[in-house]
C-alpha cells in the first residue's frame, strides 16, 4: 500500500487494532477490534470517533466568493448566515452532480468539505470558474468527526461552548489548546460534529476524546451502514454524473430562491434539466427499499417490477445489512410510477427474484439537535 | 476435528459429518448477517456451492466438502446469522452430512496442518 497517503492518526489507527484498507487513495481503518456491528451500534448508543481526514477541505475567499460559488451549486449560498453550513452539490452542464459538498460561512471565507475521490475533480473545477475568488486547499488540518447521542457530553468535557451549537452551525472553538473549526453534523443520522484539527494537534485531540468511556473508535465500515440507514448518498454509488440531484431525493438542498420564480433562479450548470424536473417531476426516482427477507441486496442488484419481468426497471445503488434495524436494506433507483412508498418490486440475487418494499427514508430517526 | 482448505471443519461420528466454518473464517468474514442453508435430504458433490452466508462486508459460498446427502441443518443460525461468530466450532455448525464415500474424508488436515495452514 505504499502509493497510499495515510492520516496524521495512521499510528493510533495501528494502537487501536484497526484493520487498514486502501480508500480512495488513502489508507484507512475499515474497522476496529469491536468489528462492523458493534461500532455500528456504539455510536447510534454512545459516541463514535471517526478519522475522516481524506475528505478534501477547500477555503474560498474574495468579496464575491458566495455569488461565485452560486454559479456552481444550485444552493442559496449568499442567504447562508455567518457560522452557518449547508449541504450541496456540483452540477455538471447535463444536471448531474461532480460531487456533493458541505459548504459552511466562516465569517471572512466559505470552507467546503469534499469528497476524498472527487477532490482533486473539485480543485480543477473550482480553479476553471471562480475568477476572482481565493481558492486555498487546506492541507494542514485533519477531520475528525464525532458522532452519536453522547457526542455532545463527550466534546463538551473539552469546551462547554460546543453545547450552544444547533445541527448545522459552525464555530472556532478551543479543544486541547487548538483552534479548530467545529460543525454541529455529520453522516450517520445522528447528532454529533465533525473537528477540523491542526494536523500536529489532532492525535492530541483524538486520545483525549477516546478516553472518555463513552467514546469509541468507528471505522470506514459502520460509517457505511450508519450513513445507509439514516438515507444519506454515497458519492460514486448512490449519485454520479449520470443522476440530477432532482432524481437522487435532493431537491430538499435546492432553495426557492434558486429555483424558478426565486430571486436568483437558475445560473447554475444544469439549470435547465434541474428546474424542469423540480417542477415536472424526474423520470426515475432514489427510493429507499427494505427486502422482505434476510437476504441484502447490494448494489448493482436489478430490480424489476415483477417477479418474471424479463427486463429490469432499475437498481440498487447501496445495500447492506442495517445493525440497528436488524434487518438488510437498500437505495436505489426505480421509474417514478413504482417509486412510492408500499411499491413491491423485485431484485435479482444470486439468480433468485426476491421482494422489496419502497420505504421512505431514512430507516432510522434522525437525532439531529435543531 | 478435520480441516479444509474452504476453512471449513468437519466432526464426525457414527457416520455422519457435521461441517461449520472455523473461527479464522468466522473473524476474516466479520459479523455474519445472513445464512442460507440446503435443504434436508438433498444430495450433493463435493464442491458444490450449498451454503450461502453474508457478512457485513460480503457474500460468500460454503462448498460441500464430500459427496454425500444433507441429514440436518442448523436452523438456528438462519434465525440468528451472529450464533456463527459467537461460537463457530460450536454451536454455530452449519449442517450434517452422510458421506457417499467415507474415504474421502482422509485427504484433509488435521488441526495442526490447519494451523500451519492459516499461518
Amino acid at each position: 500500500m505504499s502509493d497510499l497517503s495515510r492520516t496524521v492518526l495512521y499510528d493510533l489507527h495501528l494502537e487501536l487494532g484497526a484493520k487498514m484498507v486502501p480508500f480512495a487513495g488513502w489508507e484507512m481503518p475499515v474497522q476496529y477490534a469491536a468489528g462492523v456491528m458493534k461500532e455500528h451500534l456504539h455510536t447510534r448508543e454512545s459516541a463514535g470517533l471517526f478519522d475522516v481526514s481524506h475528505m478534501g477541505q477547500v477555503v474560498l475567499r474574495g468579496d464575491n466568493a458566495a455569488a461565485a460559488l452560486e454559479r456552481l451549486v444550485p444552493v442559496d449560498i449568499q442567504g447562508l448566515g455567518v457560522g452557518r453550513q449547508r449541504y450541496g452539490f456540483f452540477t455538471t452542464p447535463e444536471g448531474g452532480i461532480i460531487d456533493d459538498l458541505m459548504i459552511a460561512n466562516r465569517g471572512d471565507h466559505l470552507f467546503l468539505v469534499v469528497n476524498a475521490a472527487r477532490k482533486a475533480v473539485d480543485l480543477d473545477h473550482l480553479h476553471e470558474h471562480l475568477e476572482g475568488v481565493e481558492i486555498e486547499e487546506v492541507r494542514g488540518r485533519a477531520l475528525i468527526a464525532l458522532q452519536g447521542p453522547k457526542a455532545e457530553e463527550a466534546l463538551a468535557a473539552l469546551n462547554p461552548a460546543v453545547r450552544e451549537m444547533r445541527f448545522m452551525d459552525v464555530a472556532d472553538v478551543e479543544l486541547v489548546g487548538a483552534t479548530c473549526w467545529v460543525s454541529r453534523s455529520g453522516y450517520t443520522g445522528e447528532d454529533g460534529f465533525e473537528i477540523s484539527v491542526p494536523n500536529t494537534m489532532a492525535p492530541r485531540l483524538a486520545r483525549a476524546l477516546l478516553e472518555n468511556p463513552a467514546v469509541a473508535p468507528i471505522g470506514l465500515g459502520a460509517r457505511d451502514s450508519l450513513r445507509l440507514e439514516a438515507g444519506l448518498c454515497l458519492y460514486g454509488n448512490d449519485i454520479d454524473e449520470t443522476t440530477s440531484p432532482v432524481e437522487a431525493s435532493l431537491s430538499w438542498a435546492i432553495q426557492k430562491v434558486r429555483r424558478r420564480g426565486g430571486a436568483r433562479e437558475g445560473g447554475f450548470p444544469g439549470a435547465a434539466r434541474i428546474l424542469a424536473e423540480l417542477e415536472e417531476g424526474p423520470a426515475r426516482k432514489r427510493v429507499g427499499l427494505l427486502p422482505e427477507g434476510r437476504a441484502p441486496m447490494r448494489a448493482h442488484t436489478a430490480l424489476f417490477a415483477s417477479e418474471d419481468a424479463p427486463e429490469p426497471v432499475g437498481e440498487v445503488t447501496s445495500g447492506a445489512f442495517g445493525p440497528s434495524i436488524g434487518r438488510p436494506m437498500s437505495m436505489g433507483y426505480l421509474p417514478a410510477d413504482l417509486a412510492s412508498p408500499g411499491t413491491r418490486v423485485w431484485g435479482e440475487v444470486r439468480g433468485k427474484r426476491l421482494p422489496a418494499e419502497v420505504a421512505p427514508m431514512p430507516f432510522v430517526k434522525q437525532t439531529y439537535k435543531r | 476435528m478435520k480441516y479444509t482448505e474452504e476453512h471449513e471443519w468437519l466432526d464426525e461420528n457414527d457416520g455422519i459429518v457435521t461441517v461449520g466454518i472455523t473461527a479464522h473464517a468466522a473473524e476474516q468474514l466479520g459479523d455474519i448477517v445472513f445464512i442460507e442453508l440446503p435443504e434436508v435430504g438433498t444430495e450433493v458433490t463435493k464442491d458444490d456451492e450449498i451454503v450461502v452466508i453474508e457478512s457485513v462486508k460480503a457474500a460468500s459460498d460454503i462448498l460441500a466438502p464430500l459427496d454425500g446427502e444433507i441429514v440436518e441443518i442448523n436452523e438456528a443460525i438462519v434465525e440468528d446469522p451472529a450464533k456463527v461468530n459467537e461460537d463457530p466450532e460450536g454451536d454455530g455448525w452449519f449442517f450434517k452430512i452422510r458421506p457417499a464415500d467415507p474415504s474421502q474424508l482422509e485427504g484433509f488436515m488435521d488441526e495442526a496442518a490447519y494451523k500451519a495452514f492459516i499461518g
